[in-house]
């Protein structure tokens, strides 16, 4: 079943527009439509011009998040039954430079990964088969390899928008991926980089992140865990 | 050639295009090997598509119960349905344990046993538990770990670039023309070497698990060039796609234990793989599918059956399938603890693509000539691993294994030759092409719709079940579409970021296989692993025990059935596939 749905998109052509600025469209839509079902609607059959990024539709390339109606979301995997009244406002992801329209500049944010030195470092010999490694030793790293690099917890950081330079919620969850890897044996230097004037001490326990983070990881939780081992470190 | 064209000349060693498993593992390889190395991709490689697959990569390290070399090698033959060749078949078996040992030791955080050791659980047609995991999210955790490597390793990324045109010339590849999507404007990548691994061509489908990025550029390109595409007829349908999305619910979930039920509660693969049940190959399982919705078994006679694990407990879907259990409540509001999930058959993997020979070298006729300097590797490559059906977690492996051996062959290669000379000028094509569409203001088709009745008919006609009398009209409809595509307009006429202009590349592609598709279903008057003809149920190998070239000529399609099946017929003889 169709349903009416108004949607306002804030818009921005660097050919055209000194600004962004706000457009909205009226259109019809299969009830059980998601955000991305809407732009893509959009896209394919009133307005060409419309910029977003999009690829796997369903919440595991990071692509398409986006803010819809104050939130940070993945716009394939959020239905548009969650906001009342049919009326959306679709934005950006905050705090990251906009390209255009929906497409934010997310080279820094990458750089920010590039930082905590994102990979095993092995000392030891290689073995023939695999390294050992517990199932309990697996499952300290198991949700923090789910992180599929969206930006929606470094965006939503009050932190980060404070101060730029701050390593953000996504390159710490990265380097709390690898310190607490029972096979890695690039922890102290990892450490040393974290523990940085612009490192986890200006993550000031917000939760932001946690709330935003569509797959669900307590990524404050893993920073706190970072904290703890760099105290454990220099005692 | 004007400044603004210099600065977009590049000269590197090798170019991969696609930053999927098979890129990336290719560009580690080569960068592992001091090679300069270049990857040109359409999406941050991150967000390539074999993150998206989910239950597992095949390799028989025999951790958790006995399994052999020859037992994967058998298994993969018999899930090819005899099509698949058994010197390629060989190789990546003799090869797979390695490419996993491999991912361990730079970091994949697989599943693990109670001692320690990468856990591995069954999957459909392996008669072993094989696959190795991490919990379901297997693709992923390899795709970033990769990328990881590869930036470690200092290869050059170009995110955002899409490939507009080969540079071959007389059998010789000469590297890539491509365009910024970013910041708009072509640029000309001279290589020694060019591997293409843009992975698969589920988007001609309505029904797909693939992403909108899976639009089979590069094979679109390989006919453009007047190279020939290989077995393409030959399209898997995934039993467990979600009701109407088409996305994929891993096969892990029938892995661990979960049941398929038709509309009357009956676990319905009893009457069709009475030994594997819910573990035969996907061929099969889509088919027992189609077969009870068409016959009305569906669920309230509807057009979807049930993926039901219920019975496996909570604890055991949120520590094995938490994504499956994440995608069934976002989409379709189904708690899959509580309650059975709506699925249906969905386009997922594409067995056929670019002919290349067993050291990943594309070839152009059924003799196995090469095309110098050009390579294929993982889904957009036929080798033939798969033949007419792929068993799951083979296809990770496919692009890892042949990833790496091509990073390797291409870095022979590499050491020894020089950069052959580009005579015309490279751009010619691919500008005109480009201001074709963003000037082209008088065009009424809307690609979108072009697009949109493409995938339609393809699912409808050139789906589980094919007859002669769809596919005819099917062609039909493909001749059409693509004669209206001529007059095909977009609406953004700015450069940067014109995501209208990609999608009426993208669309441009899509029309230009899908008529090889549909040639070769309809030449092909026989049934074999997916490719199902109503009209011609049974196996033919009398006749058609060979791999279908088909080329694109100003009359149409040119097929050709001389490449013949490389089968070990002492070890390996064709029989018949029961399960």
């Amino acid at each position: 079943m169709k349903e009416s749905v108004i949607v306002k998109i804030l818009r921005y052509q660097p050919a055209k527009d000194e600004k962004p600025r706000w457009r909205t469209y009226r259109l019809d839509v299969s009830g059980d439509s998601t955000i991305l079902d809407i732009l893509n609607e959009i896209h394919w059959h009133h307005d060409g011009t419309l910029a977003y990024r999009r690829s796997c539709r369903s919440a595991i390339c990071g692509s398409c998040a986006m803010k819809v109606n104050g939130r940070n979301v993945l716009a394939c995997e959020t239905p548009m039954h969650q906001f009342r009244g049919h009326k959306l406002k679709i934005e950006p992801l905050p705090g990251f430079p906009i390209i255009k329209d929906l497409i934010v500049d997310m080279e820094g944010f990458f750089d920010k990964l590039q930082r905590v030195k994102p990979y095993m470092v092995v000392d030891k010999p290689i073995p023939d088969k695999e390294f050992l490694q517990s199932p309990e030793a697996f499952s300290r790293i198991r949700e923090s390899a789910y992180c599929i690099l969206c930006g929606a917890c470094t965006s939503s950081c009050p932190s980060l928008w404070a101060n730029e330079n701050y390593l953000g919620p996504a390159a710490l969850l990265k380097a709390y991926r690898f310190i607490f890897d029972s096979r890695d044996d690039g922890t102290d230097e990892r450490l040393d980089i974290i523990n940085d004037r612009n490192g986890l001490w200006r993550c000031h326990t917000i939760f932001n992140c946690v709330e935003a983070c569509p797959k669900h990881i307590d990524i404050t939780g893993c920073i706190s865990h970072l904290k703890n081992r760099v105290v454990d470190n220099s005692l | 050639m004007r400044p603004e064209e210099a600065r977009h000349m590049h000269q590197i060693d090798a170019v991969v295009v696609g930053a999927g498993l098979a890129g990336l593992r290719a560009a580690l390889e080569l960068a592992r090997n001091g090679i300069e190395v270049a990857v040109l991709t359409k999406v941050y490689p991150t967000r390539s598509h074999s993150g998206a697959a989910q239950g597992g990569i095949a390799a028989a390290l025999a951790n958790v119960a006995e399994d052999s070399l020859e037992l994967h090698m058998f298994d993969t033959i018999k899930g090819s349905d005899y099509l698949g060749d058994q010197n390629v078949i060989e190789l990546f078996v003799q090869e797979a344990r390695k490419t996993v040992y491999d991912f361990e030791h730079l970091g994949v955080p697989f599943s693990r046993t109670e001692d320690g050791r990468i856990n591995q659980r069954p999957f459909g047609g392996h008669s072993s538990p094989r696959a190795c995991f991490s919990a379901d999210i297997t693709g992923h955790v390899l795709l970033h770990t990769l990328y990881e490597q590869c930036v470690r390793h200092r290869v050059h990324f170009f995110n955002e670039f899409q490939a507009v045109s080969l540079m071959i010339e007389d059998h010789v590849s000469r590297g890539v023309v491509a365009w910024d999507i970013r910041h708009g404007g072509l640029h000309v990548f001279h290589a020694k070497a060019v591997l293409l691994a843009t992975g698969g061509y589920g988007r001609a489908f309505k029904i797909t698990s693939n992403a909108h990025a899976n639009t089979g550029d590069s094979l679109s390109l390989i006919l453009e060039a007047g190279l020939p595409l290989e077995d393409m007829e030959f399209v898997q349908f995934h039993p467990t796609g979600l009701y109407k999305h088409g996305i994929l619910l891993s096969e892990a979930a029938r892995g661990e234990g979960g049941y398929l039920l038709n509309g009357k509660g009956d676990r319905f693969m009893a009457t069709y793989a009475r030994e594997k049940m819910e573990l035969a190959p996907r061929d099969l399982v889509s088919r027992a599918e189609q077969t009870e919705i068409n016959e009305g078994r569906g669920v309230g006679g509807m057009d979807y059956v049930y993926l039901d694990l219920r019975h496996l407990g909570r604890e055991k879907i949120m520590d094995r399938l938490p994504q499956v259990w994440e995608l069934a409540l976002n989409y379709l509001k189904v708690d899959a603890i509580e309650a059975p999930v709506p699925i249906q058959p969905t386009a997922h993997y594409s067995m056929g693509g670019i002919p290349a020979n067993i050291h990943t070298e594309v070839i152009f006729n059924a003799a196995g000539d090469v095309v110098t300097g050009l390579y294929t590797a993982g889904e957009a490559s036929c080798l033939s691993l798969h033949g007419a059906n792929r068993l799951g977690t083979n296809s990770l492996q496919d692009a890892a294994t042949f990833g790496r051996l091509a990073g390797g062959r291409m870095t022979g290669f590499i050491r020894q030759a020089g950069f052959s000379p580009v005579s015309s000028n490279p751009l010619d094509r691919a500008t005109e092409r480009i201001e074709r569409l963003i000037s082209g203001g008088n065009g009424t088709e809307r690609h979108a719709r072009l697009r949109e009745e493409l995938q339609e008919n393809m699912t409808r006609h050139a789906g589980v079940f094919r007859n002669a009398e769809g596919l005819g009209q099917l062609q039909k409809t493909v001749r059409e579409l693509q004669q209206r595509y001529r007059n095909v307009r977009i609406d953004d006429a700015d450069q940067p970021f014109n995501l209208d202009l990609i999608e009426a590349l993208e669309v441009g592609h899509l029309l230009n296989f899908s008529e090889v598709i549909v040639e070769g279903a309809l030449v092909r008057t026989e049934s074999r692993g997916a490719h199902f003809r109503t009209d011609y149920p049974k196996r033919d190998d009398q006749k058609w025990l060979a791999h279908t070239l088909a080329w694109k000529t100003d009359s149409g399609v040119r097929l050709s059935h001389d490449k013949e099946v490389v089968i070990y017929m002492d070890r390996f003889p064709p029989q018949e596939r029961k399960y």
